[in-house]
């Protein structure tokens, strides 16, 4: 349950911009995760409940940007989407292959009030 | 409850512990309602038995509602915290000119095991140090100090992994040697520490031939992450059904740089190529 760490670390950053915009509350909130962030999103929706209670965020409306996973091929740099970490580049069939998108786990932006 | 303060986060303590001088110990707390608990509090028993209390409210001192919607472009990592204090410990243990091992693994691979092992047989030739991750008890660590290698337990309560700021706690009570060798055996669990960088130089996973040999490409993140993959308890292979080649080549599939030891703890048998790979760390 990784995923509460990754909720509290969100609670900590909307009560910092919170607090640094003179506001009170988060309306809402965009998060960025990726498909290989490590993230179960079961995991993450049940920990929300229980980590947002009582602060800045219980009210706010979140939204999250799923983003796919893409990989560039080291051997003949084809660029795939990346379904599993230890999918093959479809083109010439090697494992060496570079993420380049899908570790995201970022906070896109807050509207706070 | 927690009974230094009351505030009903027992499931959340997390203590450090010094094995051999338990006297002097921390205990903070990661609150799941960070607003109205937003603090951190250290105790250091001390012998004179003087308490000091941090504490540092974040709800009680901000807080002005006027009613206006702010919106705030922001594209900031979660992560970015504990990737901050990594850096801070990476930049510690360089000044230092330390070797830091992060060792992860599923309970039972034989973590504990093979670290005894490798101090009891290391010890004389480097300078060593240990930071033992468990929820709770301090069994592992007081295995680890019969070696008498100094050793810090951290227990993480109901957290089911290390992260870079009990790192940085732990070294206030370990002051590690310089050109020593620290090893952190994270919690037993595949998943969660995955995600989080200590600071270390390389991070070990080790399997034992108990598991499935399919295991890597159930937990690719953790393989994915590591340097070196050991494979334990190859004494046992006559018994069970692990095949080492196809465990090896679903590891390779996720981390093609994944190198491999396969080695027995309790026989010794392949214990001195792990003791070169250490050697030979830069």
């Amino acid at each position: 349950m990784h995923e509460l760490s990754i909720v509290m670390s969100v609670v900590d950053i909307a009560r910092d911009q919170a607090i640094s915009h003179n506001a009170s509350k988060v309306d809402k909130i965009e998060l960025e995760i990726g498909s290989l962030a490590g993230v179960e999103m079961a995991a993450f929706t049940f920990a929300w409940k229980a980590g947002v209670q009582n602060t800045v965020l219980e009210k706010a409306e979140r939204i999250i940007h799923h983003i796919p996973a893409r990989a560039k091929c080291m051997s003949c740099q084809h660029e795939f989407e990346m379904m599993e970490l230890y999918s093959p580049c479809p083109n010439c069939g090697d494992y060496f292959n570079e993420v380049i998108q899908g570790r995201e786990l970022r906070v896109k932006s807050l509207i706070v009030s | 409850m927690c009974s230094t303060c009351g505030c009903g986060g027992s499931s959340n303590l997390i203590t450090i512990t010094k094995i051999g001088d338990e006297v002097n110990h921390e205990h903070f707390h990661a609150h799941a309602d960070a607003v109205n608990h937003g603090h951190h509090h250290h105790h250091h028993h001390g012998h004179d038995h003087g308490h000091h209390h941090h504490h540092h409210h974040g709800e009680h001192d901000h807080a002005h509602s006027h009613g206006k919607k702010t919106v705030i472009e922001l594209e900031q990592d979660i992560m970015q915290e504990n990737n901050l204090l990594a850096a801070r410990n990476r930049g510690y243990f360089e000044a230092k000119n330390m070797k830091v091992l992060n060792l992860v693994s599923s309970p039972g691979s034989g973590k504990t095991s093979l670290l005894e092992k490798t101090l009891v047989d290391l010890k004389d030739e480097i300078n060593c140090s240990v930071i033992e991750g468990d929820q709770q008890t301090s069994n592992d660590a007081s295995r680890i100090a019969e070696t008498r290698v100094p050793v810090v337990q951290v227990n993480t309560g109901h957290g089911c992994h290390l992260d870079a700021d009990m790192i940085h706690r732990s070294l206030r009570q370990l002051n590690p040697a310089n050109d020593s060798v620290l090893f952190i055996e994270n919690v037993g669990n595949l998943v969660c520490p995955a995600l989080f960088d200590l600071g270390e130089q390389a991070r070990v996973v080790i399997m034992s031939v108990t598991e499935g040999d399919d295991k890597p490409i159930k937990y690719p993140d953790m393989f994915d992450s590591a340097h070196l993959c050991i494979i334990n308890k190859i004494d046992l292979l006559p018994y069970v059904n692990f095949d080492v080649e196809k465990s090896k080549k679903y590891a390779r599939q996720i981390n093609p740089k994944l190198e491999f030891i396969e080695l027995s703890a309790t026989t010794g048998e392949g214990i001195e190529q792990w003791y070169d790979w250490i050697r030979k760390l830069e």
